[in-house]
């Protein structure tokens, strides 16, 4: 990859910033090949145009701060404190001088370079797309820096020395901060070529230093959406249907117009909206409203009803996500075979800050205040609808208090709905929409209901000869914006996992079966479908392991020759978590067992050795994960082990309790009591181990995720001999 | 008018008296620090102190305020037990999306104020209220575990 620079401090870019200010201009991404979760350009946008607009990454105060601008959202995953890395390190500034400021919309000079011309944060992408983009923003600025000095000192630039945010020159003992070589810096014309850092010099990446956002976040003084408070907004809390596809038929307002502090009372498309000066008697609001819906083309059927129509597909033949060899006729001929079928509920997101948005629509424009996960979507969606250009509608985008993907919304539902509410009351103010915890767990898009049907034949010699994987669910890409990545009947954030098999068997059948006409949204979850995939296919493959006599690490190895990241991985977390050493024994009555998987997403392999103890009334505790990860080169280390612990708390809650279930249409689940989330008690001890790597930095927010549900329901197996095949996994399975 | 002591501060605040605590702070006060999870008292993210003990502020009306101290995590710094742990925080990198945290923040200082060296079961006991959605909970133990030793 080339790049140019250019100056634009020079053309005002940044008015009113003293000191320096870069641009970077890239050429078009090539998108990576992987399957991630929202990794799709923007209908109709233009993508080689589009990617080489300027971006601005850097800047340089004469206060010596180096402000770091971040494309990405910050959702708790650690991108202010990587992305800030990456500059810091290539600019050899001292990290307490840095600073990270969220970017503006602005898809031209912010798109993720893996979508094309869209900003976005997700697809665990944000460190790998901004890896050779910020390592030459940051190495750009410096050679500006040491050209400065070497020009007001009047020696060669070759002789300027440049650490921990101090330019020296040793042979006449002169030395400036960046802050003082700042304006002389933004007079000069970029190079063309700037030489890159050798990984043995980093100082910075690899290396454990603290987060960028930890004080904030332990004052209180972090802003979220939430916090916002402008002059003369009013708080928006809104009665949605109690069905998918329902509409208004008709309101009473008159008791809520009664509360005090209520203003306006407002039908929009998505419900009835209760606007008052503060939260609480807006919801009050929202009690005391009398509201009659439309149900004529409400989503009615119940999760029993979904699930035995997708049992009833999994009967025939589905869409082919991949084929290899001729798997019917290698069942056919096997020595032994074995079946199995597992279902998966839908999933809530359910991140602590419940959904919400302010907008404010003014003659300028529209301002948006979100903790925005697709600011180009959305940028889209709220221009259409207030007939404005997308560079019209500014987005500040704020701290997010979790997403896991729910900020991400295809459809950009919750900041619709604000933008339609600001339109309905039509007088220019600023509206803060809060969902309560209710509308949030209520309101859809969750992770989709899914069945698989796995068969599998094994040879007299136990060798695996013949693989078929039948998966049936929704799809998340169909009909939204990213429709496009459907092909063939394959949306690929369906079958990612499955279709990916790494395992050398020789034949091999993944199908589909996509049903359309479900009325629940659906969208991805923290590590999409591997979130099923990586569940059956991991302990399908233990049970196989374990009717062959294998032992499940030294068969996976065997089958892994092709793959060196997969085989370095599983053995270094079987090495750390003593794999094949006796397990100290409970206590009497209680069972113990270990259980293995390991799994590729975005890029990043992840291996996980869990150990459980299950009680005789078959509840059960996870004591213990060791894990190893390969996700390139780690550019913070601790952060890496940070997004492996918490990627296991999250996938853990659906083992435990976690589920969406629907009865006539109607979610069961409303809150914390009922779609319980883990907490302290639950929470196993986590060991994570880094494989060392020379390579790219790949994902790491999400791939944590997947195989702790598979570990974990193999050393279920290993205590008690029950497989588990369904999500969350009933104590009623595992008793004595 | 109710007048509330936060953070050791006298404040006078229009609210109904069955206004939760919560959206006084938040709404009326612009004290926003505290966070709004649930609203059922199912998550933690809004506990603040009442006289040294942990409550949540959701579902809490003002009026039980009255009266009493309350000390927000805009506050907690200023005591020792509170400064103590939002260090260790610090050290520890606990926080990742950090909506919880201030929660979690003020339910162990409640539980290092009561007791100056909890064990893994008291953590679990004491912070069995408060939920993280990201799964911070390793490091959160740690934390109150290195609190414990800076106190000591």
């Amino acid at each position: 990859m080339t790049s140019s620079i250019e100056n634009v401090s020079r053309r005002r870019f940044l008015q009113g910033a003293a000191g320096l200010t870069l641009a970077v201009y890239l050429p078009a991404a090539k998108a990576a090949s992987t399957a991630t979760a929202a990794k799709a350009s923007t209908a109709g946008a233009n993508a080689a145009h589009a990617a080489f607009e300027p971006n601005a990454f850097l800047r340089i105060g004469e206060d010596n701060s180096v402000t770091v601008i971040s494309k990405h959202l910050e959702m708790g995953q650690g991108t202010y404190t990587g992305l800030a890395t990456i500059v810091a390190e290539e600019l050899d500034a001292d990290w307490n001088q840095v600073r990270v400021e969220s970017a503006p919309a602005d898809a031209k000079r912010f798109n993720n370079l893996f979508w094309g011309p869209a900003q976005g944060t997700g697809g665990s992408t944000a460190m790998a797309n901004s890896w050779e983009q910020l390592r030459k923003a940051g190495a750009t600025a410096r050679a500006m820096l040491v050209a400065a000095a070497a020009k007001q000192w009047n020696v060669p630039a070759g002789e300027i020395a440049v650490a921990n945010g101090e330019v020296r020159h040793a042979a006449s003992g002169r030395k400036a901060s960046f802050g003082q070589l700042a304006r002389a810096a933004a007079e000069l014309t970029p190079p063309a070529e700037v030489k890159l850092k050798d990984p043995k010099d980093f100082k910075l990446i690899g290396q454990r230093i603290p987060r960028k956002d930890n004080i904030d976040k332990t004052t209180g003084k972090a802003v979220y959406t939430q916090d916002v408070h402008l002059p003369g907004m009013l708080t928006a809390v809104v009665a949605h249907p109690p069905r998918f596809g329902a509409k208004v038929k008709s309101f009473n307002a008159a008791k809520a117009k009664a509360v005090k502090g209520v203003v306006a009372v407002l039908a929009i498309p998505t419900g009835v909206a209760v606007l008052a000066r503060d939260t609480w008697s807006a919801k009050k609001g929202r009690d005391a409203l009398v509201v009659e819906w439309d149900e004529s083309q409400a989503f009615k059927l119940g999760s029993a009803q979904i699930l035995a129509r997708y049992h009833e597909l999994a009967g025939q033949p589905g869409a082919v996500a991949r084929k290899a060899g001729d798997a019917e006729q290698a069942l056919a001929g096997a020595a032994h075979t074995l079946e199995a079928s597992y279902d998966f509920p839908y999933l809530a997101h359910a991140a602590m800050e419940p959904m919400n948005c302010v907008v404010h629509w003014s003659k300028d424009g529209c301002e948006v205040w979100n903790g925005d996960q697709m600011q180009t979507g959305d940028q889209m969606a709220l221009a259409k609808l207030f007939g404005l250009k997308p560079e019209q509608v500014r987005i500040h985008t704020l701290y997010a208090g979790g997403s896991f993907g729910r900020r991400a919304n295809k459809d950009a539902d919750y900041v619709l709905e604000a933008a339609h509410i600001a339109k309905a009351l039509n007088r220019r103010v600023p509206i803060k929409l809060v969902w309560l915890r209710e509308d949030d767990m209520r309101a859809g898009y969750y992770r989709p209901m899914f069945h698989h049907r796995l068969r599998a034949g094994l040879d007299s010699q136990g060798r695996l000869t013949g693989w078929q994987h039948r998966l049936v669910g929704q799809s998340i890409l169909g009909g939204s914006p990213f429709a496009a990545m459907v092909k063939d009947g394959i949306d690929p954030v369906s079958v990612e996992g499955a279709a990916n098999l790494p395992y050398t068997i020789p034949n091999i059948l993944v199908d589909l079966h996509t049903p359309t006409d479900i009325g629940v949204p659906v969208l991805w979850w923290r590590s999409v479908g591997s979130t099923h995939t990586a569940f059956s296919t991991e302990t399908f493959l233990d049970e196989l392991a374990h009717t062959a006599g294998h032992d499940p690490v030294a068969w996976r190895l065997a089958m892994l020759a092709e793959h060196p990241r997969h085989t370095a991985t599983l053995k270094l977390a079987a090495d750390k978590a003593g794999w094949g050493t006796p397990l100290a024994p409970g206590k009497p009555g209680e069972r113990r067992g270990r259980g293995v998987a390991v799994h590729e997403s975005f890029n990043t392999v992840v291996a996980e050795v869990a150990e459980v103890t299950v009680q005789p009334d078959g509840s059960f505790h996870v004591d213990r994960v060791v894990c190893a990860v390969d996700c390139g080169i780690a550019i913070n280390p601790d952060v890496v082990r940070a997004q492996v612990e918490g990627a296991i708390g999250f996938a853990l809650a659906p083992v435990l309790y976690g589920a969406i279930t629907l009865s006539d249409g109607k979610v069961d689940q409303s809150n914390f009591h009922d779609y319980p989330p883990i907490r302290m008690a639950d929470m196993p001890r986590v060991e994570v181990h880094i494989v060392p790597s020379a390579n790219k930095p790949t994902g790491i927010g999400e791939p944590g995720v997947p195989p702790l549900a598979p570990a974990v329901a193999n050393a279920l197996a290993a205590a008690t001999g029950k497989r588990a095949r369904k999500l969350p996994i009933s104590a009623e399975l595992l008793k004595v | 008018m109710i007048t509330l002591n936060i953070n050791g501060q006298a404040m006078r605040v229009d609210a109904a008296p069955d206004t939760p605590l919560l959206w006084v702070l938040r709404d009326t006060l612009q004290m926003t620090g505290t966070k709004f999870g649930c609203g059922m008292a199912l998550c933690g993210a809004c506990t603040v102190h009442l006289d040294g003990q942990p409550i949540r502020s959701c579902s809490t009306p003002v009026s039980a305020a009255k009266g009493k101290k309350i000390t927000t995590i805009e506050g907690v710094g200023h005591d020792r037990v509170g400064q103590a742990v939002q260090q260790a925080w610090q050290q520890l990198d606990v926080v990742q999306c950090g909506y919880c945290q201030s929660g979690q923040i003020m339910s162990a200082v409640a539980l290092l104020h009561s007791n100056r060296n909890p064990s893994d079961a008291d953590i679990d006991n004491a912070m069995g209220g408060n939920v993280c959605r990201c799964g911070t909970y390793v490091r959160i133990r740690a934390a109150i575990h290195e609190a414990a030793k800076l106190l000591a």
